[in-house]
């Protein structure tokens, strides 16, 4: 894993990400909108609902090319860790993969994913854990609120992605390509002394608005 | 099996017949061409003398649509005109094919479907479309099975594979979505590129040339006509059609845009570039207008239900494909028949 961690390091010229990114635009022929937001390097983490496998790609083509640079899509490493394709596909997706399964106190996948954005790079998260059916969203899990409570100057970017689930639907294997949207709507923060619960309804509250804007 | 024999020998003989009409270019059609590049450049002109009128004397936002107009008329007159100079109908009907697509893409973008349904979309996208093009590429020996190949056996097909998936709520809805949308977006506009195939022709001087003029001459008219519609019934309008539906659309504007029509119709049947004189070039012209209109009325009731401005809204924020060949989805099936019927001897009469 080291050695592979080492080699895209190296890896300069990535052609697989932009081909993998037009792909993604092309299949899913998705139109973007940024409400009250504006594409930005600064450090983000991007939380978004999660209908498909392929929505973490979408978002990540969605994002101007130097913002793209900066960010990574985080995704299980059970999945993306198997086979050498899939950790190619992974490396060219500047993908974190995180470990979901053996989960310790002093290397939760909170802990781990702040020491790969370092002070540099923007995550995209699904903060619902797993995919939900299309018609609503799950409740989100805790790791968002760790993460704002642990880094405070992180921007939270609520992001919706519409229709993917017509596209991709859960147990389908063949996309149909009907059109989708991204929508990166306005930055939220974790405000003084609010409970956990009360941020995380705000957080999902602030996705599902993006609905019908 | 002589299905079988009759496509095979259609793909054997399609680099013949390609070579006996090495363009589609004609001389004919090239005259209708230049008949619209030269509109095409006055129309540029007033737009840009417009833009630079002060803005009291017209409405600056109806000169910019005026202007995004000719534009995307430019456009559409160049790639039709790119694709007829290669020698082969087949690229026309891919360009018909892609516009068929993306369409449909549109179409059923804004159609509630349910996750039962998947398969069966995957099977229109990707099966019945690309068929009923393949059909049409094979010209007018597959003429039967094109012409059915969606209405009988696609319909009952997808009743059926959603049946299969299991979810039976608002199961004929659901159906007729989908039919409705493979019908108007794949299956009507495809009689526009199987103009380019018509033979047989009764009238043998029109044998000689390139079906590439008529199905230039079918585009013109009914893009024409639709801004005719539009142009009368700002100047004449008073009673509107349907206020609910179309609230610039009005009985004056359709008779009146319907008769312009006709005159511009029998003009254009000069160049020589359809088999009609100057009163079937009327009449034709009439048909096309009439069905157009019928379209466009058709297409934006579904777009009110749906609660939206154009099908493109949710694509770009601008017009969709839809918006711009829902005239044509409705007038080419209706185009085609009547001139197969009266124009060439294929309908054995």
């Amino acid at each position: 894993m080291s050695c592979w961690g080492k080699v895209s390091e190296q890896v300069k010229f990535n052609f697989t990400g932009p081909f993998l990114a037009g792909l993604a635009k092309v299949v899913a022929g998705s139109s973007v909108r940024w409400v009250d937001c504006h594409p930005d390097t600064c450090q983000r983490i991007y939380f978004a609902n999660h209908t498909s496998h392929i929505d973490a790609v979408i978002i990540w083509a969605s994002l101007p090319k130097h913002c793209r640079e900066l960010t990574k899509p985080v995704a299980a490493k059970d999945y993306w860790d198997r086979g050498w394709f899939r950790r190619y596909l992974a490396r060219s997706l500047n993908a974190m993969l995180i470990d979901r399964e053996n989960i310790k106190v002093h290397r939760s996948p909170v802990e781990s994913m702040l020491k790969e954005i370092g002070d540099k790079y923007s995550a995209i998260i699904f903060p619902e854990g797993s995919r939900n059916d299309g018609t609503n969203l799950r409740d989100f899990k805790s790791g968002l609120f760790y993460l704002a409570k642990k880094r405070p100057d992180l921007e939270l970017v609520p992001v919706y992605v519409d229709n993917m689930t017509r596209i991709l639907p859960k147990g389908e294997y063949l996309p149909v390509p009907l059109l989708s949207r991204v929508i990166f709507g306005p930055p939220i923060w974790l405000e003084n002394g609010e409970p956990k619960t009360d941020f995380l309804v705000r957080a999902r509250e602030a996705v599902s608005r993006l609905r019908d804007v | 099996m002589d299905l079988l024999h009759a496509s095979f020998s259609t793909i054997l003989t399609a680099p013949l017949l390609a070579q006996q009409t090495a363009f589609l270019l004609d001389g004919a059609t090239g005259i209708l061409l230049g008949v619209v590049i030269s509109c095409l450049l006055i129309a540029t002109g007033a737009g840009q003398i417009l833009r630079r009128q002060p803005d009291s004397s017209v409405n600056p936002a109806i000169v910019q649509a005026f202007i995004r107009r000719v534009r995307a008329w430019w456009l559409m007159t160049a790639i039709l005109a790119v694709t007829f100079t290669i020698p082969s109908p087949v690229a026309t009907v891919i360009l018909f094919f892609l516009i068929s697509f993306w369409a449909l893409r549109e179409f059923i973008t804004l159609t509630p479907t349910r996750l039962g349904d998947h398969r069966t979309l995957f099977w229109v996208f990707f099966i019945l479309t690309p068929a009923q093009y393949v059909l049409v590429a094979m010209g007018q020996s597959q003429y039967e099975l094109f012409s059915i190949l969606i209405p009988v056996y696609g319909f009952l097909f997808i009743a059926a594979r959603i049946a299969v998936a299991g979810d039976y709520k608002r199961f004929l809805e659901r159906i007729a979505k989908i039919q409705a949308g493979l019908y108007i977006c794949v299956y009507s506009l495809s009689y526009a590129p199987a103009l380019l195939y018509l033979t047989d022709w009764t009238d043998p001087e029109y044998s000689t040339k390139s079906t590439a003029g008529l199905l230039f001459y079918f585009l013109l008219v009914a893009q024409l006509s639709d801004l005719l519609h539009f142009v009368c019934s700002r100047l004449l309008g008073k009673n509107v059609i349907a206020p609910n539906i179309n609230a610039s659309r009005t009985w004056e504007g359709f008779f009146a845009g319907t008769g312009v029509t006709a005159v511009v119709g029998a003009m254009l049947s000069l160049t020589g570039a359809t088999p009609f004189n100057p009163w079937q070039s009327a009449v034709m012209s009439i048909v096309i207008a009439v069905m157009g209109a019928a379209g466009s009325m058709a297409m934006s009731a579904i777009k009110r239900d749906r609660g939206v401005q154009d099908y493109g809204t949710l694509v770009e924020g601008h017009a969709g494909v839809l918006d711009r060949i829902d005239a044509i989805c409705f007038a080419a099936p209706v185009f085609f028949h009547l001139t197969r019927y009266y124009f060439t001897t294929a309908s054995g009469g």
